[in-house]
């Protein structure tokens, strides 16, 4: 177990600068996801904390142990790879016992330890068979197992279920997060599925375009994101943003939304510190949409009319799309909701959960929340 | 329906009837003429199958034309050159392919070196191996083949260990293997359909080598294909000779064909990824 620690990381392939200076502190035991869209760095910067590419410049300390001229056998580092990268002509044993054997540990120990590892995975049945003979899902099994076995310092994932079908990534996050729980070795995640970084992460890093865009615990990212681009990523259905002109009254402030849409007070407490007239970006979450009840509209709530275009059930909900100030936005209705399209509808908008945005620079303006 | 796939399908006999007579009627010419006594050799019409088979041209062919000797020659130098050339040339291509040693050029320029007719490089190899001890002993040979078809081993393993996904031997090495353990122990079983197929080709081409070996050898380390010339004198051919001895050449071809064969169709990485 090891804290990780990156700091001024940059890291090009030819032309592409992929990481461009990234610093990031992953206290010991902290499961640490990585999230970004293809192309954020974030392979590159877990791939660089492995060993297996060079930084450009920056350092990586492993347990407060500069490791940057390690070979990545000498980091004791354990990485899980996208493709599951099985050795095909070694069983489901020799797999998971390769490293062990590669450090000359006694037979006893090796057998002993690999027993336990396939006994946490689930695995101990499949010992004597090859990789072609198992599932993807078993094929993952082992591809953990062979992790844990090592009992390595730091645990490197790098999209580990996105070859997966839904089901089985669904069973499989549950496994991992368990195995966390469990053995609380410092993990490092890699992933560009929110919901996974959502569910797992005790920390989410959010990346974009090498750098980190946002980082923090899940929910914090999720309820106060620092721009456009992170609103937009976590979450589904995603953030509704609208657009409009920012009123000051008295003792706070009113968003008129554009093409002469509703105007919606904020709450006292939340009004930013911009200008009157300044133009902004509402952002609210479809669950803080919801249909209008008779009772009196609720505190820090706006009241607006509009009418439903489409209806999406998913099950236990259904969303429905509707315009506000001529701009396309998502609310939240229950499951039974007999609602059609082309119906009228009066939606409360929670503006306590809002976030404002800056327009010209994406990031969000403070002062909205508390 | 019926008279179209009854049609197809005598097509598809017909063809495979053609290739089959195109390539074993020769072989069995080559077989029966080797037991044949002489005066059967060339008769109309021809003697599909002798009254009398002999023996007698396999132990003129290997005894009085030494080719007993050449037999274990290139058993021996053929075996030699083909592990020589298979080991270099799975290094040299992991090198290429992995760490794109020498950039774009020095691959293109390793297989550029097929593109040279022996005869450019013929002369000053005999004039080295005269002065280097080397001529007419077989690792003269050996060497002057696996040089040879390095180019065949280089090209064939580069194709292969560019199309193996690098993440294996990079599991290898987080796994804490040294580079070199990651080639041996990860990379190269994994990629065994590919020298097995490499070592093949290698054996064949050197099997069947002529010029090298009649230019580089004389009375030692002489190989099969140089004695066949000595079938061919002022009085005529000796058929059941030069049958006998090509009889005897094939078989470890044909051998060594069924042996890899199943490694040659072994998809050894099924499995290893995902699907």
């Amino acid at each position: 177990m090891a804290s990780v620690r990156i700091g001024a990381l940059h890291k090009s392939y030819g032309p592409v600068h992929a990481v461009r200076g990234v610093d990031l502190d992953i206290p010991d035991g902290e499961f640490t996801v990585l999230v970004g869209p293809s192309g954020c760095g974030k392979s590159t910067l877990l791939r660089t904390v492995a060993g297996l590419e060079d930084a450009d410049s920056g350092d990586i300390a492993i347990g407060g142990e500069i490791v940057n001229g390690l070979r990545p056998r000498d980091r004791d580092v354990a990485m899980v790879f996208q493709d599951y990268a099985l050795y095909p002509h070694m069983t489901v044993h020799g797999n998971i016992s390769l490293s062990l054997r590669a450090r000359k540990m006694p037979k006893a120990e090796i057998e002993e330890r690999v027993k336990r590892a396939a006994a946490m995975l689930g695995v101990g049945p499949l010992l004597d068979r090859y990789p072609r003979q198992l599932s993807g899902g078993q094929r993952q099994r082992v591809a953990i197992g062979r992790a844990i076995v090592r009992n390595p310092r730091v645990f490197l994932f790098d999209e580990p279920l996105s070859n997966l079908d839904a089901q089985l990534r669904d069973e499989m996050r549950v496994e991992i997060k368990r195995l966390h729980q469990e053995i609380s070795t410092t993990m490092i995640y890699v992933t560009h599925d929110q919901v996974e970084a959502m569910t797992l992460a005790d920390r989410i890093v959010l990346l974009r375009d090498g750098v980190i865009e946002q980082q923090g615990a899940p929910l914090d990212l999720f309820e106060q994101p620092a721009s456009l681009f992170v609103a937009g990523f976590l979450g589904s259905p995603r953030m509704n943003f609208v657009r409009g002109r920012l009123e000051r009254t008295g003792s706070g402030a009113v968003v008129a939304l554009d093409n002469g849409g509703p105007k919606l007070t904020l709450p006292a407490e939340s009004a930013p510190d911009a200008p009157s007239g300044a133009e902004v970006i509402l952002g609210f979450r479809p669950e803080h949409a919801h249909r209008a009840l008779a009772e009196p509209l609720a505190d820090g709530h706006a009241r607006v009319a509009s009418t439903i275009e489409l209806v999406q059930p998913t099950g236990s909900r259904s969303y429905a799309a509707f315009r506000v100030g001529g701009q396309l936005a998502v609310a939240e209705l229950r499951a039974h909701d007999a609602s059609r399209a082309g119906e009228p509808i009066e939606l409360d908008i929670n503006l306590r959960s809002a976030v404002l945005f800056d327009p010209a620079t994406g990031k969000a303006l403070r002062g909205l929340r508390r | 329906m019926a008279a179209s796939s009854v049609r197809a399908n005598s097509a598809r006999v017909l063809t495979i009837g053609f290739f089959i007579v195109f390539i074993l009627v020769p072989l069995y010419w080559v077989v029966v003429t080797s037991i044949k006594p002489a005066s059967d050799y060339l008769t109309t019409p021809p003697v599909w199958f002798p009254a009398k088979p002999t023996i007698v041209h396999y132990t003129a062919a290997l005894f009085s034309y030494r080719g007993l000797q050449g037999l274990i020659n290139s058993l021996i130098i053929a075996s030699a050159a083909t592990a020589l050339s298979t080991v270099m040339g799975t290094m040299m291509a992991y090198s290429l392919a992995r760490f794109r040693t020498g950039g774009n050029h020095l691959a293109l320029w390793v297989i550029s070196q097929r593109f040279l007719p022996p005869v450019a490089v013929i002369l000053p190899i005999f004039l080295l191996f005269r002065r280097w001890g080397l001529y007419d002993t077989r690792i003269g040979l050996i060497l002057a083949y696996a040089f040879m078809t390095l180019p065949l081993s280089v090209w064939m393993m580069y194709a292969y260990f560019r199309q193996l996904p690098k993440s294996l031997e990079e599991a290898a090495l987080v796994d804490g293997l040294s580079r070199w353990q990651a080639f041996w122990m990860v990379a190269t079983p994994i990629a065994a359909p590919g020298v097995a197929a490499a070592a093949v080709f290698v054996f064949i081409a050197v099997w069947t080598e002529f010029f090298f070996a009649l230019i580089l050898t004389s009375r030692y380390a002489f190989t099969l294909p140089t004695i066949f010339r000595a079938f061919l004198g002022f009085q005529g051919a000796q058929y059941g000779e030069a049958c006998a001895l090509a009889t005897v050449s094939l078989a470890p071809s044909i051998a060594l064909g069924m042996i890899v064969q199943r490694h040659l169709v072994r998809g050894l990485t099924l499995g290893a990824l995902r699907g």
